[in-house]
């Protein structure tokens, strides 16, 4: 899969870690980041990030000295550790775009227990709540504050 | 040339669109140009399954990053806190919470009451008939009987109180802190031809529903049926003078990009703190050098923002989340200057309900609450709609040194200079800040929160762009006089954010049109000396 934006090497490495970000879980029975479905809507969400997500991926390919995609498990954890002590701003919009796709996809929000829909037409239904809570305050004298006319 | 209107407004959204909907009754000819363009609710985030990341996209409140083509640049390099507005009929109304206190009596008064910055040439008395035609216009829920503000009653009911608002209420309780369901202006009951509100819980970045009043669902159409022509596209770049010194009109860029003189003789300014500087510097003459309307020095400086401090934690079962709108109660507790606080002025409290799943997944990852890797999963259904949140929003007093000025360098798609923000936090505000979020964490843990987290001051937290064009009544220390007219220019009014003289501790908007609509109303009753 390569997306028009990045070239193959740049998409394996987002591909790589977008997984490492988020794995799957059998627990949850949730894929992960690097799943087919939700990596398309990674690269089709880049838009106006797409520069600082290419200039992360080349922050992470430097710190480890080639293809991110490339590395084992242990290198992968390694650099992990890494990029969450010091990733900086650019590969914050990384995790970010990544995470945005990840939460709307709809198996993970079944898995989570959320309806997968718009917010609209249907909404939400809110508890209107105990109003005699107000009643201690409702008792207490004006204080708001008196000014010269 | 186009025809000379008898009054031109510039700028289509909170104050633009009051004043123009109340001089609509004098059937004079008004024209009013916005730069942006209708918005469509069905256009609105909360309409698709995306709706929670087009906030970091073409619905972000920084025109900067939002960037669509109906924004101009903003440099806030030299800011901590970042300029957020919409441009589109509705202005910013268009992006905000629909939070909707009054400012207090006092915030009119701050140099008689506490010696710092200046009392107001207008007073709450003043305002407070166009304060409640302005609820009843926008369409305000609510509950009288606060007893933190003088009497008034909203015409709609509140919102309801969620589990978030009970769990602040009873804490609020324990601590004996007054706190009381807020004035918003989302409907709770049909009104004025608008649906009640459905919870559809992001209500910031516009409402699908129709439920939150943007003044191009409330003002306008009244407006518009009243005789006033509301023109879209169209982006202002200077106001014209004449050798009298009169303003004679503006020029701006319609939709085709072809530039326009449209005379006028009346004008009013409606662009926000940051738009209006812009336009009066960009407006300089030899006869205005320093911008016009600027004998004083003032227009774009005594900037304020309002520094926000964002507190929270998480507590052991599920909350509201994003399931109802952001904001729902206040507290006023800690409004008023307490000299044993060790800072002058106050602040209020905004209680949150929560965040959404894409926001709470960013906020922790970006705050190392939420790890990578296979103890994501966990972590992160710890955290899911277990948010319980507040804000403190600070009085911001004027400071010279807080200015917009033009960018030398950066230009909108029109060739328009950009503006360019310096700010600094104060000292004041940095303590007053050091106060609400160590008053906010004993509110959290009453309500049975731990992991206690604070954000400050909130970067994108500068929604209220304020002073920058202030009343007064010294044309030596202030741009516009006691109804809204500028001291060097006679016919040029401004009825924004750019006129508040100080910020006072809440969010501005119902002020700021209150004030429109009062300073439309001196306009219509001094009409045969409105030049003198």
């Amino acid at each position: 899969m390569t997306d028009m934006m990045l070239t193959q090497a740049e998409t394996d490495d987002l591909r790589a870690l977008a997984g490492m970000i988020v794995p799957a879980s059998a627990t949850y029975k949730v894929p992960g980041a690097d799943d087919d479905m939700i990596f398309a809507d990674i690269l089709k969400s880049l838009g106006r990030d797409r520069d600082d997500v290419r200039a992360a991926l080349a922050q992470a390919g430097a710190k480890v000295g080639g293809s991110v995609a490339a590395l084992d498990a242990a290198g992968r954890d390694k650099l992990a550790t890494r990029l969450q002590a010091d990733g900086g701003p650019q590969m914050a919009v990384l995790t970010r775009v990544v995470l945005l796709c990840y939460y709307r996809d709809d198996r993970v929000m079944i898995s989570l227990g959320l309806e997968p829909r718009a917010p609209f037409p249907k909404g939400h239904v809110l508890e209107q709540g105990d109003w005699s809570l107000l009643d201690p305050v409702k008792a207490r004298k004006p204080f708001w504050r008196q000014v010269p006319s | 040339m186009l025809d000379k209107v008898d009054v031109l407004i510039v700028g289509s959204g909170a104050s633009g669109a009051a004043a123009a909907w109340s001089l609509a009754d004098t059937k004079m000819r008004i024209v009013c140009l916005e730069q942006g363009g209708w918005m469509k609710q069905s256009d609105y985030p909360t309409n698709g399954r995306d709706w929670e990341a087009r906030q970091f996209a073409d619905f972000h409140p920084s025109p900067n990053r939002r960037n669509r083509p109906t924004d101009y640049p903003v440099n806030d390099d030299n800011s901590p806190i970042k300029v957020l507005n919409f441009n589109g009929v509705g202005g910013s109304t268009i992006l905000y919470a629909a939070h909707y206190p009054r400012l207090h009596p006092s915030d009119f008064k701050v140099k008689s009451l506490d010696g710092v910055a200046d009392d107001w040439p207008v007073d709450y008395a003043t305002l407070e008939p166009f304060f409640a035609e302005n609820d009843r216009m926008m369409g305000v829920s609510g509950l009288g009987g606060d007893p933190a503000y003088p009497a008034h009653t909203p015409p709609m009911p509140p919102l309801g109180l969620g589990k978030s608002g009970t769990r602040f209420a009873k804490a609020m309780n324990t601590l004996g802190w007054h706190w009381w369901p807020s004035d918003t202006t989302l409907t709770t009951t049909e009104y004025d031809g608008r649906a009640p509100c459905i919870n559809l819980g992001h209500c910031t970045f516009g409402c699908a529903q129709g439920a939150k009043a943007s003044t191009d669902i409330t003002y306008w159409p009244h407006a518009i049926r009243a005789g006033v022509e509301l023109r879209t596209h169209c982006r202002v770049s200077r106001i014209e003078s004449g050798p009298d010194g009169m303003a004679t009109g503006v020029v701006y860029f319609d939709a085709d990009g072809v530039e326009q003189f449209q005379p006028a003789e009346v004008v009013i300014l409606a662009c926000n703190g940051i738009g209006t500087p812009r336009l009066l510097l960009n407006s300089a003459t030899s006869r205005f050098p320093d911008g016009l309307a600027n004998s004083s020095g003032q227009v774009g400086r005594n900037l304020m923002f309002h520094p926000y401090a964002s507190i929270y934690g998480y507590v052991d079962e599920p909350l509201d989340g994003n399931r109802a709108p952001p904001l729902s109660l206040w507290s006023h507790e800690f409004y008023e200057t307490d000299p044993s606080r060790g800072f002058v002025r106050g602040y209020s409290y905004q209680f949150g309900r929560g965040i959404g799943p894409i926001s709470e997944a960013i906020s922790s990852s970006a705050y190392g609450r939420l790890p990578w890797g296979t103890h994501h999963h966990d972590e992160y259904r710890r955290l899911l709609h277990r948010r319980i949140q507040m804000a403190a929003i600070c009085e911001d007093l004027p400071e010279a040194h807080n200015r917009v000025t033009l960018d030398p360098k950066i230009r909108d798609s029109n060739g328009i200079p950009a503006p360019k923000i310096d700010y600094t936090i104060s000292e004041n505000s940095h303590r007053m800040l050091n106060h609400a979020i160590a008053r906010a964490s004993e509110i959290l843990q009453a309500a049975g929160a731990r992991d206690i987290g604070v954000d400050r001051p909130i970067l994108f937290g500068g929604w209220h762009l304020l002073g920058t064009a202030r009343m007064g009544d010294d044309p030596s220390r202030s741009v516009v006089n006691s109804w809204g007219r500028t001291h060097d220019v006679k016919n040029l009014f401004i009825v924004d954010g750019s006129l508040f003289t100080t910020s006072g501790g809440v969010n501005p908007t119902s002020t700021i049109q209150a004030l429109a609509l009062y300073i439309a109303d001196q306009i219509k009753q001094r009409l045969a000396t409105l030049f003198d």
